[in-house]
């Protein structure tokens, strides 16, 4: 939320416009012929799949977008487009400014070895490498010398703790450590985007949880731009910055976690918000209106509803004053605030 | 994927059954109007007049291509440089007076060698099996010929493993090449091996060469298919993460797609491995020396123990060579432990080299190390020979197999036979093409009267039709017998395994070996055909019912029991119906196993067209050899696209499976 000020200035890392990626005979003819606001199901029994379906969105620098949705709802798709596994079939899709649609092979390839690193659900990783081979393997493919790939490829396996099992195959490891080392070869270029397609949903609950706490340690650390695809809203809610809701290849809402839970664009958003605690959500700052003032010490921005539900029962002022880094930035209804804490929104 | 079917399934279901049936009636008065001699001559066979030349035909193209085009010209180029490998190995292995002058290496060597390789790939077991056989070999006085028949095999398995790996990555590639090569490989899979010899010879001379070329073709098909199907099974995932990290096309092949398809690339190493050395063997046809020309000599002459145990070498070394290049592809990488020496991690490997280096010092100074002479070794040929026949002689076993020989014979085959050689040609078009129908659809029955037809205009249809029998009349034999093994082993965990070892153990056996039980048992007769088919197609039968069976979901016949079937009523009712589609698979293996095999058994002397095929061998009647192989391959390509359709029909009509 901090960003939201700075970042409109700033060039988005990856912004698309209007995308759109059909599967089926000829989706490129079809799509240039298709009469506007055709429906996902009419676009089937026309004989195409609407992979993504109009998609506009930006990725700005250094937030964590997550991209949420059921299975099959393209949000896989849509970030295969991204890094251009798929080639898309309409509209533009601009990395760091530049066209990926326009690259030549050389070019993409160029682009994936210095800028783009990626973690797959399954995680994808080669089965006849040792856990430093394949952590290496992307180095090794931009030529990189066999010492100095290796040293690299040991640093990021001790930042993701598999210090000591780097002559391990796959095979020998565990789950979760298998997709530590999927994160430690998605590091290992340094790149400055980075994809995560539904990294923890194979893994069992306890230990999705602890890799999720792993992944927020890390990202504190390394800071980067973030596309992260989950089914699942808790996770989403965790850790995103902004969360896309993709349902049959479109987007419903794109929007930080607590306006979600608060404005749900759709039904089909509301219903997902519906067994959330809002009051784990929602943060003092979105409730602050500037144009109110309220009397007494001010709150914290970044504290949710919930942290302050001791103060908002015991406190009897009517407007609460909400302070951003010592600075008053405006003043929240109490009443609101109770509101979400009992669930009365 | 979602196919768009146009025919209502409600209305076919009911019509071709009795489109079917209505062929076959028509196919029947046929014969009743044969019989009562009213049919016109012209509607029972075709008339000779009618029949196009095609061997002529063929023969000119053949001509044209060869000499015209000049391929034998290059073939005869390349055979220079086939021949010189070969004479190398043939150094190496048994010492011909060629480049490089080293051999024969001792067998001590080649058989410590093969223990450490053994050990390596499976443990102790596995040491014992590679030097045993190794170690037989030599002892029972067989070395050199069976050397003879590595130093082709050594030459000719890499050289179909290369060709087959790439043909199957361009296939895997560009699906214009996949699509050229599927119907050749379905016809060359289905090709009487009798076929591929000629023309091996012609091009390529007689002996070794012409034997690796034959060898080489015969095994690349499984090769490129199991290349193929490796590679598209890559999961997706591996592959997005190989172009993540940047790899170039040729990056991505070489260290994502081919490392991740390893396992399927080997059970296909696997494969080119059995069949070149089935077909190594077989080319004893063409005067390839080695253990496959012993053994025809041996039972051409009737020394059943020389026979017995050549044909114990053979099964051996076709053990060794499957179970070592099964542990192969299911072998995984291991780590070793941080700060092993570099010696110890390669220990195997130092020790195979420094045996391999003692024992060929050793032979320097050791005669017997090295070579095992004509008076030392072990061979019980001759008495083995004498046991066998007065075990023949024996006044019970002569009855039984007597016995068994004329009721077998004058009861069932015969009259068979002449039963199916009385239908005439149309009616018996007919009734194959209803099979088709039924079984398979309308596009099958099409390519079965069109495939008949071919054969009827080749000018051998009483043969094919002698060849026919000789299937059907195994197969149904091998029915009758594989299907109560199968249905019985598969009742118990502990048999399923074991009769599925013995049926594995035995589909690596070179072909030629079954004929070799059945000539003892029945002489040379058609009943030992018949019976050497019976044996070779009883394997696959079993297998597949076993399988089938056994991978029927227990919540099934879980809730069979629960409905309180009986044994019986859940075999019958349940587990059959869904073990069916597979078990099909196994019967259609059957056929082309039983088709394989009758053209081997010519050899014995029978009637049909392998009879005929081995004649071409003698002379460069290449155009008829043609003929004759694709009268086989037609026949049995009928069979197969019908039966595996019907089988994948079932499978997907039951949701198992694909």
């Amino acid at each position: 939320m901090q960003q939201t000020a700075s970042a409109a200035t700033e060039q988005p890392v990856i912004s698309c416009r209007n995308v759109w990626k059909l599967f089926g005979s000829d989706p490129t003819t079809y799509l240039a012929t298709m009469p506007a606001g055709r429906g996902y199901e009419e676009i089937r029994s026309d004989g195409y799949i609407a992979g993504v379906k109009d998609v506009s969105v930006d990725v700005r620098r250094g937030e964590m977008l997550v991209i949420m949705g059921l299975s099959g709802s393209g949000k896989s798709t849509l970030v295969r487009c991204f890094s251009r596994l798929h080639d898309i079939t309409g509209g533009t899709i601009e990395v760091e400014g530049q066209d990926v649609m326009s690259l030549s092979e050389k070019e993409l390839i160029e682009l994936r070895r210095s800028k783009m690193g990626m973690v797959f659900q399954s995680f994808g990783l080669l089965p006849h490498r040792t856990v430093l081979d394949n952590v290496a393997f992307p180095l090794e493919m931009r030529g990189q010398d066999r010492h100095k790939r290796r040293e690299r490829a040991m640093e990021v396996i001790k930042l993701v703790g598999l210090e000591g099992r780097e002559d391990y195959f796959p095979r020998e490891l565990s789950g979760g450590q298998q997709q530590r080392v999927g994160i430690a070869r998605s590091l290992a270029i340094e790149p400055d985007i980075w994809f995560l397609d539904e990294p923890f949903s194979a893994l069992d609950p306890l230990i999705r949880r602890e890799m999720q706490d792993e992944f927020l340690r890390l990202q504190e650390m390394l800071a980067k731009t973030i596309v992260f695809i989950t089914h699942d809203f808790d996770e989403a809610l965790r850790l995103a910055d902004r969360i896309a809701i993709m349902k049959d290849g479109a987007v419903e809402q794109c929007d930080t976690p607590d306006q979600i839970v608060l404005h749900p664009a759709t039904e089909y958003v509301r219903k997902f918000t519906e067994e959330i605690d809002k009051a784990r959500v929602v943060h003092a700052s979105v409730l602050a209106k500037p144009d109110l003032t309220g009397s007494g010490d001010p709150v914290d921005a970044l504290s949710t509803v919930h942290q302050l539900a001791q103060l908002l029962v015991q406190d009897t002022r009517e407007a609460i004053p909400v302070a951003r880094e010592g600075k008053v930035i405006g003043a929240f209804r109490r009443e609101d605030a109770l509101n979400i804490l009992v669930g009365a929104h | 994927m979602a196919v768009l079917t146009t025919d209502p399934v409600a209305g076919l279901a009911l019509t071709r059954p009795r489109a079917a049936l209505l062929m076959v009636v028509l196919a029947a008065v046929l014969t009743l109007l044969h019989y009562a001699g009213v049919l016109p001559a012209v509607l029972h066979r075709l008339p000779e007049a009618w029949i196009p030349p095609f061997a002529a035909w063929l023969d000119a193209g053949f001509n044209f291509i060869k000499d015209d085009l000049g391929l034998l010209a290059l073939t005869r180029f390349l055979t220079e440089g086939l021949e010189w490998v070969l004479d190398a190995t043939a150094n190496l292995f048994f010492g011909q007076r060629r480049w490089p002058y080293l051999g024969p290496i001792p067998w001590t060597a080649i058989a410590a060698v093969a223990a450490v390789v053994g050990y390596y790939l499976g443990g102790w077991r596995m040491a014992l099996l590679g030097g045993g056989v190794f170690v037989w070999t030599a002892l029972i006085g067989q070395w050199k010929i069976a050397m003879q028949t590595a130093s082709v095999l050594v030459v000719a398995a890499p050289l179909a493993f290369v060709i087959g790996l790439s043909l199957g990555i361009a296939g895997w590639k560009y699906a214009w090449v996949s699509r050229a090569i599927k119907p050749v490989l379905s016809v060359l899979q289905t090709l009487p091996f009798f076929t591929y010899l000629l023309p091996a010879v012609i091009f390529f001379k007689v002996g070794p060469t012409a034997g690796a070329v034959a060898t080489t073709i015969y095994a690349i098909p499984p090769m490129i298919l199991m290349t193929t199907l490796g590679l598209q099974k890559v999961p997706h995932e591996v592959i997005e993460a190989g172009h993540m990290s940047g790899c170039t096309r040729w990056q991505l092949l070489r260290h994502v797609y081919l490392p991740s398809a390893r396992r399927e690339i080997l059970v296909g190493v696997n494969q080119v491995i059995m069949l070149s050395l089935a077909m190594v063997v077989l080319t004893a046809f063409i005067g390839m020396p080695g253990l496959g020309a012993k053994l025809l000599a041996m039972m051409g002459s009737f020394k059943l123990g020389r026979s017995f145990e050549i044909g114990i070498t053979i099964v051996l070394i076709a053990v060794m060579l499957d179970r070592m290049s099964k542990a192969w592809a299911l072998k995984q990488p291991e780590h070793h432990e941080r700060g092993t020496p570099w010696w110890k991690q390669h220990a195997l490997l130092l020790i195979g080299i420094g045996a391999f280096v003692f024992f060929c010092i050793l032979g320097q100074f050791v005669e017997v190390a090295s070579d095992i002479g004509r008076r030392q070794n072990f061979s019980q040929g001759k008495l083995m020979d004498d046991l066998i026949k007065d075990f023949l002689a024996l006044g019970w076993v002569n009855a039984i197999t007597g016995w068994i020989r004329y009721v077998v014979n004058v009861q069932i085959l015969i009259p068979f036979r002449n039963f199916l050689l009385s239908i005439p040609t149309p009616a018996f078009i007919l009734a194959i093409a209803a099979f088709a129908l039924w079984l398979g659809g309308r596009k099958q029955a099409w390519l079965a009267a069109l495939f008949f037809g071919l054969v009827a205009l080749s000018g051998w249809w009483d043969r094919s039709v002698i060849t026919l029998y000789s299937v059907i009349s195994a197969v149904t034999l091998a029915l009758l017998f594989g299907l109560p093994i199968g249905i019985i082993a598969s009742r118990d965990e502990k048999w399923s395994r074991r009769v599925l070892l013995a049926c594995d153990t035995a589909q690596t056996f070179p072909s030629f070996v079954y004929l070799i039980p059945a000539i003892m048992l029945f002489g040379i007769t058609d009943v030992a055909v018949i019976f050497s088919i019976l044996i070779f197609a009883m394997v696959p039968l079993t297998r597949y019912t076993i399988e089938g069976l056994r991978t029927v979901p227990e919540e099934m016949t879980e809730a069979a029991d629960m409905s309180g079937a009986t044994r019986m009523q859940k075999l019958w009712k349940v587990q059959l119906p869904l073990a069916l589609p597979t078990m099909a698979v196994g019967f259609n293996q059957a056929i082309m196993f039983a088709f394989f095999m009758v053209i081997i058994a010519a050899f014995i002397g029978t009637q049909d067209l392998g009879q005929e095929l081995q004649r071409t061998l003698a002379g460069t009647d290449m155009g008829k050899n043609f003929v004759l192989g694709i009268c086989v391959s037609l026949m049995a390509l009928t069979f197969d696209l019908t039966i595996l359709k019907w089988a994948n029909d079932r499978k997907r009509a039951l949701g198992l499976g694909e």
